[in-house]
């Protein structure tokens, strides 16, 4: 479903039908090599919708500028020693699936390790802090692994200007609880390629939660697939695209083992001109799949003229035993009879947007539920507001 | 003491086809303590009056004045209206989904005090209402007005008018919907409303059975977009007797 506005009208659930794609999930190209990627002209299926004339620069085979990034770790304890490609768990979850991926890989020869304990819970968020310098393209790959039975909360703090691209693979090992939090604070000019990807244990919990509000061009594919039955993914998303940016978030959950769970939410507001989000959610039912329940969800609030989201749903089902498997997509104009509600109680005019907008987000913020995220989100979603009421 | 002064109001829509006039020549006055029923026919205006004086952006004033003590209301915002002292019981009350009724209810009562409502009475004075109006407590956490039934809707309605305590109270077919009991209560509500506020009422309704209920002492029959008749109570109880058709007949 596409949505251009100004002649928009609000789509409701059954309008936006998953569709089947044309080639399974299951036959996309994975792969280490960079040379397996061409430089994608944008007609690709996964390229679309993305902007790539100004990924020329970033898409190209460079390495690491000096003085690209900063990156700090809030807690070394969890620091450990770096990964070459193939060392340790490094390409066990994590095969980069597009050009940005595979650049992020196969210029990062040492990866950086954080390495949560088994049977050990991380009461402190664990802060890794990334800060670009203007001008400059790095290469990341950052390995996320939770020991058998840990329990932590892990926040990727991007924030600054430059050109990235970037890889977390995230391993989580049987029973472990872990929450990835990916906060996307970049300056207006930034350019931001990631390819997010989890093994999910047995029974093992998995929460990752992609919050984008800065950067020019921010693309992020969040991957989930099972390394045994049990295993639960929350997949959660808030992004506000401002004019001129372009935010795609790309998640796809390959349930490939029996009695799995995954839940997708992501919810964006637009405003400005220009303004573009993207939310393209596969998710694959495989036959081995067997009692798996699934169900994705994308809101867009447009909030004025000229800004545009994407929203497609993609399911692929191989099995007929599953326990549920739904989605819903749907992208609806500010509505200005809320508006007129709220300020005839005396509320007035630019409090009552925010209210309006913030009670759009309330579901999803209450599922993130991580006081560190969502108080700084929301302050964050006010200040988005005032800097548009502005223009 | 207030006054709502409604005088020669003229509105008309933008439609497909251009501007339709819909309000022609409205006057009507309403004092504190006064309570008034707008009775008429579907369609002849009655909600477009009562959007108008809250100043919903789709109805246009083309001519006349509508003052409060003295003041425009014309010249004011929608909310700088309820901060005035006027108040909408919509018909169809607007869903304002992840927004919770308590957030809304004292978001709503600071703008139109000026000031925070003091804690405990705030929260003693919502479950008073609330029980008043027979809401369970867990309403409160409810998104406002989303998947309320239409009965729910009113209640809110009403349960607003209770603490937000405006000079002028325009109620739109508030009644209309309710089953018996459900009118019941919202009436009590209205009246606990007039007896403690000594609000002025703007009663807008169809049907006669709300006036068993909230006494009006003043009667306007609405037809086609103005005034047609005024009176007392009586009035009422001969609309119940004779219908509209009187008003609507060309030689009437
Ligand atoms: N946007 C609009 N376009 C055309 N006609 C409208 C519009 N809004 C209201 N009307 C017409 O105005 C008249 C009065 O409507 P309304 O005020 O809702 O009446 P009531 O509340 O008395 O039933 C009706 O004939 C209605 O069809
Ligand atoms: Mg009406």
């Amino acid at each position: 479903m596409s949505l251009l506005t100004p002649d928009a009208k609000t789509h409701v659930d059954p309008a936006a039908q998953a569709s089947v794609p044309e080639k399974s999930r299951a036959e996309r190209k994975t792969s280490f090599d960079v040379a397996d990627f061409p430089l994608p002209h944008g007609r690709e299926e996964d390229w679309r919708f993305t902007p790539v004339d100004r990924l020329t620069g970033l898409l190209a085979d460079e390495p690491t500028a000096d003085g690209a990034v900063t990156v700090e770790v809030s807690d070394q304890s969890v620091v450990a020693e770096p990964l070459a490609a193939d060392e340790g768990v490094r390409g066990t979850a994590l095969v980069p699936g597009d050009r940005a991926s595979a650049l992020a890989h196969a210029n990062s020869a040492k990866a950086l390790h954080l390495k949560l304990d088994a049977e050990t819970e991380y009461d402190e968020p664990l802060r890794v802090t990334v800060h670009g310098n203007a001008g400059k393209r790095s290469n990341g790959h950052v390995v996320i692994e939770a020991g058998v039975h840990s329990k932590g909360l892990v926040i990727l703090e991007h924030t600054g200007s430059g050109e990235h691209t970037a890889n977390v693979e995230v391993v989580v090992g049987d029973g472990a609880h872990l929450t990835v939090v990916s906060l996307q604070q970049w300056d207006d000019d930034a350019l931001h390629l990631a390819q997010h990807e989890a093994l999910v244990g047995r029974d093992a919990t998995y929460r990752h939660i992609a919050v984008t509000l800065g950067g020019k061009v921010v693309r992020i594919n969040s991957n989930v697939k099972y390394d045994g039955p049990g295993g639960d993914a929350t997949l959660l998303g808030v992004y506000f695209a401002d004019a001129g940016q372009h935010l795609e978030h790309r998640t796809f959950i390959d349930h490939n083992a029996a009695r799995t769970k995954s839940l997708v939410t992501y919810k964006g507001a637009l405003q400005g001109e220009s303004a573009h989000s993207v939310w393209v959610g596969d998710v694959l039912i495989r036959a081995e799949a067997e009692g798996i329940e699934t169900y994705e969800l994308n809101r867009n609030l447009v909030l004025t003229d000229g800004a545009r989201a994407d929203s497609v749903p993609n399911l692929e089902i191989e099995t007929g035993e599953i326990a549920g498997a739904g989605h819903a997509s749907s992208t609806g104009r500010f509505d200005d009879e809320q508006l007129f509600y709220l300020q005839a109680r005396g509320i007035p005019e630019g409090e009552a947007r925010r209210l309006v907008v913030r009670g759009f987000f309330a579901d999803v913020i209450s599922k993130i539920g991580v006081p560190a995220v969502v108080e700084p989100l929301m302050e964050a979603i006010d200040a988005e507001l005032a800097a548009g009421a502005q223009v | 003491m207030s006054t709502l002064e409604i005088r020669d109001l003229h509105v008309s829509v933008d439609t497909d086809k251009g501007s339709k006039e819909i309000l022609k020549g409205v006057n009507l006055t309403v004092k504190s303590g006064e309570t008034h029923a707008i009775m008429g026919p579907n369609g002849s205006g009655k909600s477009t009056l009562a959007y108008s004086i809250a100043g919903h952006p789709k109805y246009n004033v083309t001519s006349g004045t509508v003052t409060l003590d003295g003041e425009d209301v014309l010249a004011m915002k929608v909310d700088e209206r309820a901060r005035a002292g006027l108040f909408l019981a919509m018909q169809y009350p607007v869903e304002v989904p992840g927004v919770t009724v308590s957030n809304f209810l004292r978001t709503a009562k600071t703008a139109v005090d000026g000031e925070a409502p003091k804690l405990r009475h705030w929260v003693k004075d919502i479950k008073q209402s609330m029980a008043a109006l027979r809401m369970d407590d867990g309403f409160a956490e409810r998104g406002v007005n989303e998947g309320f039934s239409g009965g729910e809707k009113k209640r809110h309605e009403i349960l607003q008018l209770e603490l937000l305590k405006p000079k002028m109270a325009i109620l739109d077919e508030t009644d209309s919907g309710l089953d018996v009991d459900a009118l019941r209560v919202v009436s009590e509500g209205v009246n606990r409303v007039k007896d403690s506020t000594d609000a002025g009422v703007l009663l807008i309704t169809h049907y006669t059975r709300i006036l068993r209920y909230i006494k009006p002492d003043h009667v306007h029959v609405f037809v086609n977009g103005r005034v047609a008749e005024e009176g007392g109570p009586e009035l009422a109880d001969r609309l119940e007797a004779e219908g509209y058709d009187r008003f609507l007949t060309p030689t009437a």
